[in-house]
């Protein structure tokens, strides 16, 4: 077993955990963190397939632009939750 | 076994992962992150099983970064529409 | 009853993974190889990546009708806000280190995405990159208070969101003449390429960043 191989499995083993916890975490914004996650970690898999052009595409959009997104949608959400409140 | 196999059956196992999911999650944002994680899992089945031998193959690669930005598109679409829903609810 | 189906669906889950993967793992080699295939055309795509060769030479119509979905996905969130409209004023409240840093990192980001446009035509980078590193700079503005939300785009705006793929459109209509749908001339397909990549750039910049910005700053219900 060499050491890239030993890298590759690792790197999908943490794929797969961060993927899961985005699921299976109670608390949404610790999802979402998760997500983010699991797309900067995308994005090393990219780099590992020599597919550059993705990579610099999923750091940038995956995780960064869709983080900000879902981010965002989360703090809309609580503030309604907040003005229902009141 | 080369890396391109690896991440295709990790995506494989993303890509139920994430299917499960939206079956099963009912938060709305949740399903749309799992609907996510379905696509990453295609993806990675399309570059690694085109990968596996050890080359590189730009065809699935250019196709995958069109995925990628479409993905986004989807996700933003998903999020606008779950919203609009939640304030049609509140109205009620 | 709940449980019993979630065991149900864990299952099927199971058994759809492990086909799948024995799949993967039997499927016989491809008898055609494409990299070959877009190796012996590279030179007459007029670019030195291949990535950016398949993306907009010989798969051109994908980037095409891509820019189309793009641009649909950006309609259709207008009207999914536009119906209940409630913005709140203004962005977030600016704090003073994010705004100096925003104003700093804009300038770099904007010379940052020039050189991904540039570099796609001979090593990793191109459009998509540089429109996302265009779109990160717009979220940093709104973020840090100096850039609004867009509620309603102006003329300019719509112009610059359809620009990409209204100059791609008319290319690929001028260019029927050749016979397919997007087979650009040898000798002038370098500077075609780099005028689509440059007009794409803005486009998907401005609606990677519309993405955010039309969502941006609404009441969670509207």
């Amino acid at each position: 077993m060499t050491l890239s191989f030993a890298f590759d499995l690792l790197l999908a083993l943490a794929l797969l955990w961060s993927a899961w916890r985005s699921l299976a975490t109670p608390d949404l914004t610790r999802a979402v963190v998760m997500f983010i996650v699991f797309g900067l970690l995308l994005a090393l898999a990219w780099a590992r397939l020599s597919a550059t052009d993705i990579a610099l595409a999923e750091a940038a959009i995956g995780a960064g632009l869709t983080g900000a997104l879902l981010l965002d949608a989360l703090g809309a959400w609580r503030r309604a939750a907040k003005d229902d409140e009141s | 076994m080369t890396s391109g196999l690896v991440f295709a059956l990790a995506g494989v196992l993303l890509f139920v992962l994430g299917l499960g999911g939206v079956v099963m999650l009912s938060h709305a944002l949740r399903r749309i992150l799992a609907f996510n994680l379905m696509g990453s899992g295609a993806f990675l089945v399309l570059v690694g099983l085109a990968q596996r031998d050890g080359g590189v193959d730009p065809v699935p690669q250019a196709m995958v970064l069109t995925g990628i930005v479409v993905a986004v598109a989807a996700t933003a679409l998903a999020l606008a529409l779950v919203r609009r829903l939640h304030g049609a609810h509140r109205d009620d | 009853m709940k449980s019993a189906l979630r065991l149900a669906v864990v299952l099927l889950a199971l058994v759809l993974a492990g086909t799948l993967m024995a799949a993967i793992l039997e499927l016989p080699g491809a008898n055609q190889s494409l990299p070959a295939a877009v190796a012996a055309h590279m030179a007459v795509s007029g670019v030195e990546h291949p990535v950016t060769a398949v993306l907009l030479n010989f798969r051109g119509y994908d980037t095409l009708l891509e820019v189309a979905v793009l641009l649909l996905a950006l309609l259709g969130i207008g009207a999914a806000v536009h119906a209940g409209s409630e913005t709140e004023d203004g962005g977030a409240e600016g704090d003073p280190v994010l705004a100096a840093l925003a104003r700093l990192l804009t300038p770099l980001l904007i010379l940052a995405a020039g050189y991904l446009l540039w570099a796609g035509a001979h090593r990793p980078g191109g459009a998509f990159q540089a429109a996302a590193v265009l779109a990160g700079a717009a979220v940093l503005l709104h973020l840090s208070g100096q850039m609004p939300a867009w509620s309603s785009p102006g003329l300019l705006l719509r112009l610059g969101l359809a620009g990409g793929l209204l100059i791609f459109l008319a290319l690929a209509a001028g260019l029927l003449g050749q016979g397919a749908l997007l087979r650009y001339p040898p000798e002038y397909a370098g500077a075609l390429i780099l005028l689509i990549e440059a007009s794409l750039t803005i486009s998907l910049g401005l609606i990677l960043a519309g993405l955010f910005l039309m969502l941006a700053g609404r009441r969670g219900g509207a």
